[in-house]
């Protein structure tokens, strides 16, 4: 695989570059992971940044710990990956127990419990809010719409496994949206020869 | 309530890791059947607060598991599930990285992308109305969760705004 077009940072500028990326962001470090990448140190340009998002978002997994793998294994193999993905996670693993210890010492003031709450209810309301922006990105077919709801239904509703749920829907939204691109590459044909 | 073993907990998460089609937030619906509905680990009100703690820490949503990791098994736990939640995905997406780029305009990649969009919308959809149905054990915290879905979904400033709002009214007894 060859390199980044952008400048190719060495192991511990990518280290540091991702520990930076770890700590800036609150309910998701996405905006502030295109930020640095693309606009701050010049290591990918906004194409491939799109790009390797997709990659991320489609993979199973943690989405920027994906991108944080790709782009270190880009520049220096599996290392790289390792000191990008230890970069994302450390100060982010180390606050978040610190915060916990804290909580499990104190978690038993009736205040704190109201302030965790509050929070926890506004957290709820931003997964909210990222789900609805999402939808109002999706393909407007029947298909799409049909499977986005039967996920939904499957996992909020009926709690049916996941497992079991993605070994049905996956195949099966695949094979629907190979079909609908079938179609679309047809009629472009179509266009093409009249 | 018999707690898991290490390695049980490891193995849990490397299947959670690849089901995570969308990341670590589409699969809240999943872990909180499991360790909440099926197992009985912890409560609602346990999960919803760890929830809580891992969204006002910076960093990416998949600390959240590292924080179920910590209280099922201290901090034993926490990395355990943590590397379990990173691991598998990190060595697919390490592999697949190498020929992304070969498949761009390839019919499948294409169609695997977008037909696994809609699953990551319905799941993420999913996780957001449990999680509220959750949080809102009464009236005024079911109106912090629409205010704050309504606010962030139409304005793009930074989200820890309604988060620091929503602690400070908790924080004057207002949410009780």
């Amino acid at each position: 695989m060859g390199p980044l077009d952008g400048e190719q940072p060495t192991r511990a500028e990518l280290f540091l570059g991702f520990f930076k990326i770890g700590l800036s962001g609150f309910g998701g470090v996405l905006p502030h992971a295109r930020r640095l990448l693309v606009d701050d140190r010049r290591w990918l340009t906004d194409r491939q940044f799109t790009e390797l998002l997709g990659l991320g978002q489609t993979l199973p997994g943690p989405n920027v710990l994906n991108m944080a793998v790709v782009i270190g294994a880009r520049c220096h193999g599996w290392r790289g990956s390792v000191a990008a993905g230890l970069g994302l996670m450390a100060a982010p693993l180390v606050i978040v127990l610190t915060l916990a210890n804290l909580y499990g010492r104190f978690g038993h003031s009736a205040r704190l419990a109201q302030v965790l709450a509050g929070v926890a209810a506004a957290a709820a309301g931003l997964v909210l809010a990222t789900g609805s922006r999402l939808a109002t990105k999706l393909d407007r077919d029947a298909g799409s719409l049909l499977m986005a709801v039967a996920a939904f239904l499957a996992v909020f509703w009926l709690r049916l496994p996941l497992l079991g749920m993605l070994a049905v829907l996956g195949p099966l939204s695949i094979g629907l949206s190979w079909q609908s691109l079938r179609r679309e590459r047809l009629a472009g044909q179509d266009g093409g020869r009249r | 309530m018999t707690a898991p073993s290490l390695t049980a907990l490891f193995l849990r998460f490397c299947l959670f890791s690849l089901m995570a089609v969308g990341g670590a937030t589409a699969l809240i619906p999943e872990m909180h059947r499991q360790v909440v509905d099926l197992h009985g680990w912890m409560s609602t009100a346990d999960f919803t607060a760890l929830f809580a703690i891992a969204q006002a820490a910076p960093g990416p949503n998949v600390i959240f598991v590292s924080l179920i990791g910590w209280k099922l098994a201290g901090i034993p736990g926490a990395l355990v599930c943590t590397l379990g939640m990173c691991l598998p995905a990190a060595v697919l997406a390490f592999a697949v990285g190498r020929v992304w780029d070969r498949f761009q305009h390839s019919p499948w990649r294409r169609a695997i992308e977008r037909g696994l969009a809609p699953l990551t919308i319905g799941l993420v959809l999913g996780s957001g109305c449990l999680l509220a149905k959750a949080t809102s054990t009464h009236w005024q915290l079911g109106l912090v969760a629409a205010a704050s879905a309504g606010l962030s979904f139409r304005s793009g400033r930074n989200p820890l705004w309604w988060l620091a709002g929503a602690a400070l009214l908790g924080a004057l007894g207002l949410l009780a």
